[in-house]
């Protein structure tokens, strides 16, 4: 096969339905790898083009040209410039969407231009009657000197034709430019720069020029005469425009021969939708509710599921450690491994919810006119109208939220969006609220009906999304970044959404957590778990010791057994950790055996009710709720002798929770996304600090 | 001097040829070039993006881009 298998890069604008034609090409043969050398994700998928044809596809981010202004973007131009690289591709597919034919083939004539053999695929022609839109097709592949082929990716009409094309186009590899971009606009500069190299395309050369992106197969000599053409930057801008503008005016005169539109037959629709959605009031309303019905999918349609898991894991674990033979290994596996998966699977209901709420929300184009509201006031705080979509997504979990800045153009806006992320309220701080609510608010209803304990969880949440708020604004008026800070975005026209679509964009997103966090989580699960069950000489004598100090107690076998579990846990070595990091937070009210709940949340924050269950010594399979409370509630505070978990005590946590950046997928994350170690260290110590001094005061003024 | 931005809602004009330079490359690949007819669609309700849109591209601009692109009204 490999002598027919042919690498297919799949570039487009945005809302051309490229995805669409992604899916249709490859279905289920997908998979989400790395870009070598850059850390964005890479989807590509296998196409079966004929008995003796096959294809790798890889689906580029959309982009409306190649000179890219955000991340995304350049991962275009750098796939397309390295030679050297496995994804470089054979053919290039362009995906063009009928409706905008004029700017979708200000892509192609840049393609084109990079001589490497293309196919044309324009899209949605199941709306070309609707839209009054006919088009020479035979014409227009002359003209344009490619394959061109008519499709409807969501009808799945035309795909048998694009694999067509592509074997033809692969066979034939011929590729000349569409617009020779030298004569026109200054033919001695451009001769001078061709002359630079033979193994590069004259436009591939301005392109190094004008983006600064240097293959790593051009070499240094060539590099070097690149450079020199960098000095005169007003020229280079001045030029790109002149290239642009003439680019447009070839694309005109082709179109003019062979694309006609009947304006009297465009329907109305998108202004109609548009005045409600971009209304001022019911714009803002719709917006309101719609995130209201997502919190609600979030809080109450996953918990189902979530109680599922939950109970499934509980019990496997507790079925491993009574059928396998007593040992290390069945600890690892019952104590560590089991609980660690469970505790990475548990967040896959909320994160799928809220995707595809995301995902129908994005595909209909609703989400276009939700930047359009909310920029000037996301601007107000450093942000970008494009920071709403990561901000929601952090109400599930903040990893999948910081991947979603990468559409953010200015640097100093989209790092603003990632620093501020973990503070929105996200799912695994939710278990530790709700345990920590129950135990110290009073279950009662204020002012009639309010509940006192719902009040406060929102107030909660209220809190996550204030405190980005005003993050995000000092850090604007503190952080000395300057980015070239240019906004567009394109309003696109309404649709239903495609389920298959939403279906891939859900299971993308969920792969992505499960893979990125989930191995993060289960490392760290497996490393608590070793330092929670071993220890020096107190921790291996601790059996014995209780056993002797309890004998005259008549303790049942059960109670035995709690006794010893809570001994071993306080001479582990997280044990003792606890008690080196007690002096520190005792200011905050907390104790060692908190202390140790705080550290092992560094795995992810509901680890947090599972530790205290150990800590206080309730059998570990037995996973109901109101068993750690009650044991929580009956904890004694040695030094005052009183309870433990006293309002002053459980407000200050909840506050410590709210704040502090406790997530080491998250930093993982962080650092990936910004590339340097500095970020996420700030965002760690930065949150940390608040989360102290907040906690501190909390636990003051109500004690 | 008119500019996108002192155009009213659903009133049209014509990208001036002398914004050439002002142009941020990108809108210019977008379709907003000089000659272009370009139409001021809608206003976010706090004045600020502006929903235009030129060459058949349906965009959303920031006002401080709006204002230095300048425009003449077709009379």
């Amino acid at each position: 096969m490999a002598q027919n298998s042919i690498k297919v890069a799949l570039i487009g604008n945005p809302n051309t339905g490229k995805t669409s034609l992604f899916n249709q090409l490859t279905g289920l043969n997908q998979k989400v790898g790395n870009y070598p050398g850059v850390t964005v994700d890479k989807k590509q998928g296998i196409s079966k083009l004929s008995a003796s044809h096959q294809a790798t596809i890889i689906d580029l981010p959309g982009t409306y040209s190649i000179n890219p202004t955000s991340l995304d973007e350049s991962i275009v131009l750098k796939t397309l410039l390295n030679k050297d690289i496995e994804a470089s591709p054979d053919v290039i597919l362009v995906v063009a969407d009928i409706e905008n034919l004029k700017r979708n083939l200000l892509l192609f004539s840049q393609i084109k231009d990079l001589e490497i053999p293309t196919v044309l695929a324009i899209n949605m022609v199941d709306q070309m009657s609707k839209k009054g839109i006919s088009i020479d097709l035979s014409l227009l592949a002359k003209e344009l000197n490619t394959e061109v082929v008519l499709i409807s990716a969501r009808k799945n009409e035309g795909i048998q034709e694009v694999k067509e094309a592509l074997i033809r186009c692969h066979i034939a590899a011929k590729a000349s430019p569409l617009c020779g971009i030298n004569s026109k606009i200054d033919p001695d500069y451009f001769e001078s720069l061709k002359q630079i190299s033979a193994n590069y395309s004259l436009y591939e050369l301005w392109l190094m020029v004008t983006q600064n992106n240097f293959p790593d197969t051009i070499t240094s000599e060539e590099k070097e005469k690149l450079i020199a053409f960098q000095k005169d930057i007003s020229k280079l801008k001045k030029y790109q425009h002149k290239e642009t503008i003439y680019r447009y005016q070839e694309i005109n005169k082709i179109l003019k021969k062979t694309y006609l539109v009947d304006k009297s037959k465009a329907t109305d629709l998108r202004s109609k939708l548009d005045k409600v959605f971009t209304h001022k009031i019911f714009g803002y309303l719709i917006f309101v509710v719609l995130l209201l019905l997502i919190f609600q999918s979030i809080f109450d349609w996953a918990s189902i599921p979530m109680d599922f898991i939950d109970a499934t894991f509980a019990q496997l674990a507790d079925t491993l450690k009574n059928t396998l033979s007593p040992g290390v290994f069945t600890d690892l596996l019952a104590e560590g491994i089991i609980p660690g998966i469970g505790g990475v699977i548990i967040f896959i209901p909320q994160i799928a919810i809220l995707f595809l709420f995301i995902a129908v929300l994005e595909e209909t184009g609703y989400m276009s006119r939700v930047v359009f509201l909310m920029d000037k006031i996301m601007r107000r705080f450093g942000m970008n109208g494009k920071s709403v979509i990561p901000l929601i997504s952090g109400t599930a979990c903040a990893i999948p939220a910081i991947m979603a800045t990468r559409t953010i153009g200015s640097w100093k806006e989209r790092l603003i969006t990632i620093l501020v992320t973990p503070f929105t309220t996200c799912s695994a701080r939710l278990p530790v609220y709700a345990i920590l609510i129950a135990l110290v608010i009073p279950d009662k209803k204020i002012i009639g009906f309010l509940n006192l304990q719902g009040l406060v969880l929102l107030l909660l949440y209220a809190l996550g999304f204030a405190s980005a708020v005003i993050a995000a604004y000092l850090l604007h008026k503190t952080l000395n970044i300057k980015s070239k800070s240019f906004f567009v975005v394109e309003m696109p026209d309404y649709k239903l959404p495609s389920l298959k679509n939403v279906f891939f964009e859900v299971v993308e997103k969920t792969k992505a957590f499960v893979l990125g966090a989930g191995k993060i989580i289960l490392a760290l699960s497996i490393v608590l778990w070793f330092l929670a069950s071993n220890g020096g000489n107190d921790f291996k004598n601790a059996e014995k010791q209780v056993t002797e100090n309890t004998v005259n107690q008549n303790l049942n076998e059960e109670e035995l057994g709690q006794k010893i579990a809570s001994a071993k846990l306080e001479n582990s070595y997280i044990g003792i950790l606890g008690k080196t990091i007690e002096p520190v937070i005792r200011p905050l009210g907390y104790d060692w055996k908190i202390g140790i709940a705080l550290i092992t949340s560094f795995a992810a924050r509901e680890v947090f009710v599972g530790t205290l269950a150990t800590i206080y010594s309730v059998a570990a399979d037995d996973d109901d709720t109101s068993t750690i409370k009650q044991r929580m509630a009956s904890e004694i505070n040695p030094r005052t002798g009183d309870k433990m978990f006293t309002l002053p005590v459980g407000m200050s946590l909840l506050i410590f929770y709210a704040f502090a950046m406790q997530c080491m997928a998250t930093l993982a994350i962080v650092k990936k996304e910004t590339r340097s170690w500095k970020w996420p260290l700030i965002q760690l110590f930065s949150m940390g600090l608040l989360a102290y001094v907040a906690s501190f005061i909390t636990f003051e003024i109500l004690s | 001097m008119s500019t996108i931005a002192t155009l009213q809602i659903g009133e049209v004009g014509y990208i001036s040829e002398e914004s050439l330079d002002l142009i941020p490359l990108k809108l210019l690949e977008m379709g907003c070039l000089p000659g272009a007819e370009i139409k001021l669609v809608q206003i976010a309700p706090l004045k600020d993006p502006l929903y235009i849109c030129v060459n058949g591209s349906h965009l959303a601009i920031r006002k401080e881009t709006a204002i230095q692109i300048k425009i003449l009204k077709s009379e």
